[in-house]
């Protein structure tokens, strides 16, 4: 046993000095460690607090449902549908091949697009849900979600797609939507955020892109919290979007669907306008093509049959397609000659069949000529002479002046897609486009609508609404926007003699009405529903001097693309006009056999909302009519009822 | 004074044993370890089963055990203490033979079913051991060159294998444990300042050697010093766990987003949230409050060690209870100071509180050890 010594007494105490210092030290590191803590948990709080937001909040778009686009009555002629997808999220999956060939055993699912899938799935991130198949049906989808349990990672989902109930009978006047492109995105200047959603819907074309901002409403948004991988934990908050608004359009589902079964097989278009506010009923192109092809995504096979069609399905001949007016355009030259004075009521023209211009001559149609012509007479029978010869005396300034008076060479405003502006030539406008100087020649060619002179039936409806009510019409699609009427004043008169549109007015009911009118054949015999009208039919190729001499080639012995077009624009009733139609039959032949027909059931049918009674026609075409609309293929008419569209 | 040199009878015998328990230091033990389980139920989103439970199972062990070895005479202990050590550095050498590899390093030894690193054990038998050695050794020879470097070498052979591992906290751990007893035990100052001089050297000669095929430290270890020197260089890359950590401590604030409602651990943004950066988890749902009051319980728990220390005449006893205390002591501050950026990411746990074992029960051993010599303290 060691003994206590002095040694170890101090030693203690140094012991205890030491130990001191030890604790010291560490009550120092302590000091640091909590002034550490204080600043970054009370200092700078505020700033880790953000991170940490930004860390584990992130915010996922709730697309809106489009507009819907409503016909007048309400009928849905564009809606939503419901689609059924899969999708699959890799980290809850696993075995992905396994999870792929189970679903293959449910729907079809070919091995290349296995292969593809796999490659998708592989590129993305685990948790992100990625679309196995789109647009299921529902006996798919019902297999898939019955399966579910046995199927890891697969999710059944419903969204909302375009869906246009009326298949083609809108197309043009609609066009279709389709998933944004990145060329979209190149054109637009501020990209609404949703536009960031792969395979959104926006409007690719006709009032669907023209009224995108109307119809694509307003995103909603999704708070979410996710975790390191991005998996989404909980939904903190949900704003639903807006959608976007309804469209009432000026159009009837029911007479549009009349007058695309009516146009038929032919390469056509009609426009029908409501002469009290300018209201387009119906505008149909035909042929058509299904909008609801291209929001799916079009086949190439599909793309291809239609582009390679020469009948144009594509093409919206409305108000896209200009064409030579024929003798339409005669309304214009004959209001430009009597607002000028160059004609008066009573005042003939000798037709003698051509009029000699220095060494050229310009035919009328008619080989032996009409003789003495009044204006009346010269619409009834539509003498070129009498024109070439009026308008000699007007000028072509003042016909250009007319046309546009008139709706024509001037852009309607119409939510479509590239609506023409046509052409109401002039001397200036030759000069500027051509760099050479108006011909003489020149006006009498556009004095009959051939030549420089281009129209759409747009345009032609608009001319024949306004002779008929001396109003400046102003065709318009949209009545009203979410059930607000969109207003419109009413249109200020022509400022045109009355006189002058009423010996007009007068020919165009001879054309119809009269003993020798060119159109007399498709005239309506119920006093009721009389109607005006005018033929036309332009060349599209020139007949030269030795065709001529040897007589003219009839158009059913020329190949279909070289026939004329034939024209017809037409009002009624005659006394107080409610509806105006124009309408072109390419390379149909003349106005008067191959388009007067057609429009006057187009009129009729709007002017009584429905198929007219027999009585409205000749006695002798009455049977041939009613064999004719048996064999419309017309839409079902319960189809039209507001409840049963879909939304 | 020896323990030797006391009357024996003085010392409290059987279950009379429990009453001279120092109870202060139980009760921080199983608050400090409370707050460990609270943490842990709610990182693993409120399962009692993935690691509170088991976490409370190795308490209760460690408790168990504590008890058991501090109702043995810390004169065993003391006479034990070269065996430990050689069975500790035993142990060192087997991990680096037969060890498993965890977390780029060889820490971990596997006996039966239990798996634990020979490292924590080593800590608490170089403070046996060393606080052994003073004990024995004429306090007039302490600061001789001679019985100097004795200490120094036993306390380099524990660290150069800890080293070895790598494990570069526990080498650091070790080597300012070993420091720390030989300050008390009275050494001269002149060798803790020529030491701390060939430290700094050492540190200039390690960041000189970088990149030069002399180099003295691992390439990961040199990341993980340019990590700590600029975390927001690679917010993505090797910054991201301290930027995490950092974002999670300070968006606690003052009180913290609630009990379960931390988004940085919640969301599991932040790394390794139940070992050693829970202290961020702590901070981030009871923020300041929270994090400093575990810190004051730590504090206390030092201060009634070295309580027990001062008041204890046997050298050997209190020479062990600064060993053991400074051991915890560094944990604490090297664990607190990683995981608030002040330090580079070492990778040592917080005691008591970070999910694991085998530390808890070394440590919980290493109380016992002061619980023995409080009870047998001489009077």
């Amino acid at each position: 046993m060691r003994r206590l010594t002095r040694n170890d007494s101090d030693a203690a105490r140094k012991i205890t000095r030491r130990a001191m210092l030890l604790g010291s030290i560490q009550g120092a590191l302590v000091g640091v460690l909590a002034l550490r803590m204080r600043y970054l948990q009370v200092e700078q709080a505020d700033q880790f607090k953000l991170l940490a937001t930004e860390n584990a909040i992130k915010i996922r778009l709730l697309p809106p449902a489009r507009g819907l686009i409503h016909d007048r009555k309400g009928v849905v002629i564009a809606g939503n549908e419901q689609i059924y997808r899969v999708t699959i999220t890799r980290e809850d999956a696993e075995d992905v091949p396994t999870v792929l060939a189970d679903l293959a055993r449910l729907i079809a699912l070919s091995d290349d697009e296995i292969a593809r899938l796999m490659a998708e799935i592989d590129k993305r991130p685990p948790t992100l849900p990625i679309t196995l198949a789109d647009r299921l049906s529902w006996e798919e989808f019902s297999r898939i979600a019955v399966n579910e349990p046995a199927l890891p990672g697969l999710t059944t989902e419903v969204g909302l797609s375009r869906f246009y109930p009326r298949g083609g009978d809108f197309a043009h006047v609609l066009g279709y939507v389709g998933p944004v492109s990145d060329y979209d995105l190149s054109k637009i200047q501020d990209p609404d955020p949703l536009l960031q959603i792969p395979k959104f819907q926006i409007g690719k074309l006709g009032m669907e892109a023209k009224l995108e901002d109307l119809l694509r409403g307003k995103a909603g948004a999704r708070r979410i919290e996710v975790n390191v991988t991005g998996r989404e934990m909980r939904e903190i908050e949900r704003r639903e979007g807006d959608p976007g608004a309804i469209v009432r359009t000026t159009l009837d589902a029911r007479l549009q669907n009349y007058v695309k079964a009516r146009l038929g097989e032919e390469s056509a278009a009609a426009v029908v306008l409501d002469l009290t506010e300018g209201d387009v009923l119906a505008i149909a192109s035909a042929p058509s093509f299904d909008p609801n092809l291209f929001v799916r995504g079009i086949s190439n096979a599909d793309y291809k049959t239609l582009t390679e069609n020469d009948h144009r399905p594509l093409a919206d001949k409305t108000v896209q397609g200009a064409y030579p007016p024929g003798s339409t355009f005669k309304l214009v030259t004959a209001l430009a000659a009597l607002e000028a004075g160059v004609i008066g009521p009573g005042e003939t023209v000798y037709c003698p069949g051509y009029m000699q211009l220095g060494n050229r001559k310009f035919h009328c149609w008619k080989k032996g000529g009409h003789g003495q012509v009044d204006l009346e007479f010269s619409l009834e029978q539509s003498c070129d002479v009498f024109y070439y010869d009026v308008a000699q005396r007007v000028g072509i300034d003042k016909i250009a002046e007319m046309a546009r008076k008139l709706g024509l060479g001037v852009k309607h405003d119409l939510p479509m897609s590239a609506v023409t502006e046509g052409v109401a030539p002039s001397k200036d406008w030759k000069k500027e486009r051509y760099g050479k100087d108006w011909q003489i020649g020149d006006t009498l060619n556009s004095a009959i609508g051939q030549g420089y002179v281009l129209a759409s039936p747009l345009q032609l409806a608009v001319l024949a609404g306004r002779v008929a009510t001396g109003r400046a019409i102003v065709p318009r699609l949209v009545r009203a926007i979410n059930d607000k009427d969109v207003p419109s004043p009413e249109a200020p008169p022509l400022e045109i003699d009355p006189a002058h549109l009423q010996l007009v007015r007068n020919g165009m009911d001879r054309v119809m009405n009269g003993k020798h009118g060119t159109a007399s054949a498709s005239r309506t015999v119920d006093p009721t529903v009389l109607m005006a009208g005018k033929t036309g039919t332009s060349q599209v190729r020139n007949i030269s001097v030795a065709e001529r001499a040897s007589g003219v080639v009839k158009n059913d012995a020329l190949p279909w693309e070289r026939r004329d077009h034939a024209l017809f624009v037409c009002y009624a009733p005659v006394e107080a006009p409610r509806v105006a139609v124009a309408l072109i039959v390419e390379h149909g032949g003349g106005g008067s056999t191959a388009a007067a027909p057609i429009a006057r059931d187009i009129l009729l049918q709007a002017l009584y909302d429905g198929f007219p009674p027999l009585t409205a026609y000749p006695e002798g075409q009455r049977s041939r009519i009613e064999e004719e609309r048996k064999s419309l293929p017309l839409a079902a008419p319960e189809s039209f009822s507001k409840a049963k569209s879909r939304a | 004074m020896s323990y030797l040199d006391y009357n024996l009878g003085a010392v409290p015998t059987g279950w009379r044993k429990v009453l001279y328990i120092n109870w202060a230091l139980v009760f921080l033990l199983i608050a400090i370890s409370s707050i460990g389980f609270l943490m842990l139920y709610s990182i693993a989103g409120g399962q009692l089963d993935t690691w509170a439970g088991p976490q409370i199972k190795r308490f209760g062990a460690g408790m168990l055990g504590m008890f058991i070895i501090a109702f043995v005479p810390i004169g065993f202990w003391r006479n034990m203490s070269v065996v430990g050590y050689v069975l500790s550095v035993l142990l060192l050498v087997a991990v680096e033979l037969v060890g498993t590899v965890g977390m780029g390093a060889q820490r971990w030894i596997e006996l039966g079913p239990v798996r634990f690193q020979p490292s924590e054990l080593m800590k608490i038998a170089l403070v046996l051991l060393l606080a052994a050695y003073y004990d024995w050794l004429d306090v007039r020879k302490v600061s001789r060159p001679l019985w100097v470097a004795i200490p120094v070498v036993l306390i380099l052979i524990p660290t150069v294998l800890v080293l070895k591992q790598p494990n570069l906290g526990n080498a650091i751990l070790l080597l300012a444990t070993g420091g720390a007893v030989m300050m008390v035990a009275g050494v001269s100052f002149w060798y803790f300042g020529t030491v701390i001089a060939l430290v700094v050297a050492l540190v200039f000669a390690v960041l000189e050697s970088k990149g030069t095929d002399w180099q003295l430290i691992e390439d990961y270890q040199f990341k993980r010093i340019d990590t700590f020197l600029d975390p927001e260089a690679d917010p993505l890359g090797a910054g991201y766990n301290i930027m995490q950590a950092k974002i999670a401590l300070g968006s606690g604030g003052w009180s913290g987003k609630g009990f379960m409602q931390g988004t940085q651990s919640q969301l599991n943004f932040l790394p390794e949230k139940h070992t050693d950066f829970i202290f961020n988890t702590l901070a981030e749902e009871f923020g300041f409050i929270g994090a400093f009051s575990l810190l004051c319980l730590y504090v206390l728990l030092i201060f009634f060690c070295f309580l027990s220390a001062m008041t204890n005449k046997d050298r050997f006893a209190g020479l062990m209870i600064y060993g053991i205390a400074t051991a915890f002591f560094l944990l604490i501050a090297i664990n607190m100071g990683m995981v608030m950026g002040l330090m580079p990411v070492v990778g040592l746990p917080l005691p008591l509180v970070s999910y694991g074992g085998s530390a808890m029960i070394i440590l919980l051993a290493g109380f016992g050890l002061v619980q023995s010599a409080h009870i047998h303290r001489p009077r």
